[in-house]
């Protein structure tokens, strides 16, 4: 199968996949308590009858039900994702404004959760049954066990509030009115602890697969031939383990990442950190559901997205992939 | 050796294993311990940990008994991810095991549908529901079996799959059972240790989703929990670190006991993977 038509193919099922995902919204959209007309003038300020039954017909609400599904579809595919009374913007710009946030923040934590994860990983099985194997493997526990959201206000406390070493609030200096270079510095300190902790859980993850991995494939035969040749462990392990044991890591990595943007949510609620996962928890004070929906759906998309994209790029770097299915 | 045997033989096993049994007893016990319940204002506000008597871990913001609330907080933390765990294996097993045994449609329709569900991201699709349900005990337990059992459905297809093509089912076909009573007696019974392994680590991850949930402000505000602890006292985390710090070290070590005790249970299920080295 050539690149060409895997994407296509992968580009047409993300497409269903948004659409399922679309009519869940909606669904849920009408499952949500109250009268969307009422809950709408209510926001608005004013709740006379008349005026909720003009809203009724303005957004359709009084037409049958797959008329409604076939407007709100419609709606998301041209990308209108619904007003946010709340906030008197539409929810497709208030998600515009806020995405390029939490995409920093994501992508630098998938980044170093797996960096750190696979370096960790490959140093304890290089130590296995030693103590320094012991000590990695139990942190790994820990954090495997750890709440991201208190792993968050913990590094807070011991790094911000304690030690003063790096911001543990927003995304940069408010009013310090630094540009180029001098901003990219400040935003980057404000990056360090909402990114590492977020990644903490999916380091541990990483970093247990990576033993787990280097370990078998260090029994396979190929590894004993290598070592027949004379070759040195350093050597052996670089160039024949870690090459074969990385694969299936990488492969669960990019699958996984979906799971960060979740995550985000509580990552940004604890640091003030502008992108869309705090958007969702102040929508959800406010009972936002219009916005809560949208956040939900471009979260979604932006999982397809990267597995489409890592699927990519494993196809690349790995030819026996498109070979095999 | 035997099962037990070879459970004990693993320290971590059995450290969670008592970790496990202490957090039981203690939401066991908990209106023995402080009947007064969690919610009852019995001090000035802020008291610092360790300094008054009677109130080991201090107060929270409204002058609350921190360690009444940690007591009390165990008890919905063990309940939503005990049934959420059950509820989420009432949909998976029963879903992987006729897509994994009929094959075919039965097996693309399920798995397509599994799939759709491993896409959506977890907590996102949990806060939606929450939210849209109103948060209560049972939305919230409702939600977490919604967006947990997948990876169930996916593992108990597979077991079925290598599982029905033994001869032991050939010998159930011949003589003359029915599909459903090989799948449901002959069959899933032999799948049930990956079953239990899988399941002690999702009541883990359970408990993280419930208490991650009630952090954000979406749990029963009826009942005190840890997750709402560390929520109610985020904003303070400058000035009261210890009202953040116990209720997280509570669900730390909870989820940590299941996961050793996962493992354990693993490793004694499959001895001969245990000595090619452990994972």
């Amino acid at each position: 199968m050539s690149l060409l038509t895997t994407i296509f193919g992968r580009l047409i099922k993300a497409v269903l996949t948004l659409l399922a995902i679309a009519v869940l919204n909606f669904f849920l959209i009408h499952a949500a308590p109250g009268d969307p007309a009422a809950v709408i003038a209510g926001e608005a300020g004013a709740a006379d009858p008349l005026f909720i039954a003009q809203l009724r017909e303005r957004f359709g609400l009084d037409q049958p039900l797959y008329v409604q599904l076939w407007s709100y579809v419609k709606n998301v595919l041209t990308l209108d994702l619904g007003y946010s009374f709340r906030q008197g913007m539409p929810v497709y710009d208030l998600i515009a404004d806020r995405l390029p946030a939490t995409l920093l923040l994501t992508l630098s934590s998938f980044v170093i959760s797996l960096s750190l994860g696979i370096a960790f990983g490959v140093a304890a099985a290089a130590r296995v049954g030693k103590a320094s194997d012991s000590i990695l493997t139990t942190i790994a526990l820990l954090f495997y066990a750890t709440p991201l959201y208190w792993a968050a206000l913990m590094a807070v406390l011991v790094f911000s509030v304690q030690l003063g070493w790096l911001p543990g609030f927003g995304y940069e200096t408010v009013g310090s009115g630094y540009s180029g270079l001098q901003r990219t510095w400040d935003i980057l300190q404000h990056l360090i602890l909402p990114a590492l902790t977020l990644g903490l859980f999916f380091m541990a993850v990483y970093m247990r697969m990576t033993r787990a991995s280097m370990l078998e494939v260090s029994q396979m035969d190929f590894v004993k031939t290598a070592r027949a040749k004379g070759l040195s462990g350093a050597v052996i392990r670089r160039r024949h383990i870690l090459r074969n044991a990385l694969l299936p890591v990488v492969t669960l990595a990019g699958l996984q990442a979906g799971q960060l943007i979740g995550g985000a949510v509580l990552t940004e609620t604890v640091f003030a950190w502008p992108g869309i996962g705090r958007l969702m928890f102040e929508s959800l004070e406010a009972r936002d559901y219009n916005t809560i929906l949208g956040v939900f759906l471009v979260s979604a998309a932006m999982v397809i997205l990267f597995n489409i994209l890592t699927d990519i790029v494993y196809r690349l770097v790995d030819p026996r992939i498109g070979a095999k299915s | 050796m035997t099962f037990w045997k070879r459970f004990a033989t693993n320290r971590g096993a059995v450290i969670g294993l008592v970790l496990l049994a202490a957090v039981i007893a203690i939401a066991l016990l908990a209106p023995v311990i402080y009947p007064g319940g969690p919610w009852k204002m019995v001090q000035r506000p802020f008291l610092v940990p360790f300094t008054t008597d009677g109130l080991p871990l201090g107060t929270d913001t409204l002058g609350r008994n921190v360690a009444a609330g940690l007591v009390h907080g165990a008890r919905v933390s063990l309940l939503v991810g005990l049934v959420s765990t059950v509820m989420a294996l009432l949909i998976g097993v029963p879903l992987g095991a006729l897509a994994g045994f009929y094959g075919g449609y039965v097996d693309e329709g399920a798995m397509r549908f599994t799939e759709f569900f491993q896409t959506i991201p977890n907590f996102a699709l949990a806060i939606v529901l929450v939210a849209i349900l109103q948060p209560t005990l049972g939305s919230i337990t409702l939600a977490i079996a919604i967006v947990s059992w997948p990876p169930v459905a996916r593992l108990v297809r597979a077991e079925v799959m290598s599982l029905k093509r033994r001869e032991f089912v050939d010998a159930a076909h011949l003589a003359g059972l029915s599909n459903i009573r090989i799948l449901v007696s002959e069959v899933l019974p032999n799948a049930v240790s990956p079953i239990i392994v899988m399941a002690s680590l999702m009541v883990a991850t359970a408990i993280l989703l419930e208490s991650s949930l009630s952090f954000l402000g979406l749990g029963d505000p009826n009942i005190m929990s840890w997750g709402y602890m560390i929520g109610a006292a985020r904003t303070v985390i400058r000035s009261a670190w210890w009202l953040s710090f116990f209720p997280g070290l509570a669900i730390l070590l909870t989820v940590l006991a299941l996961n050793l005790i996962g493992e354990g249970l693993n490793d004694a299920f499959n001895p001969h993977l245990t000595k090619k080295g452990r994972t």
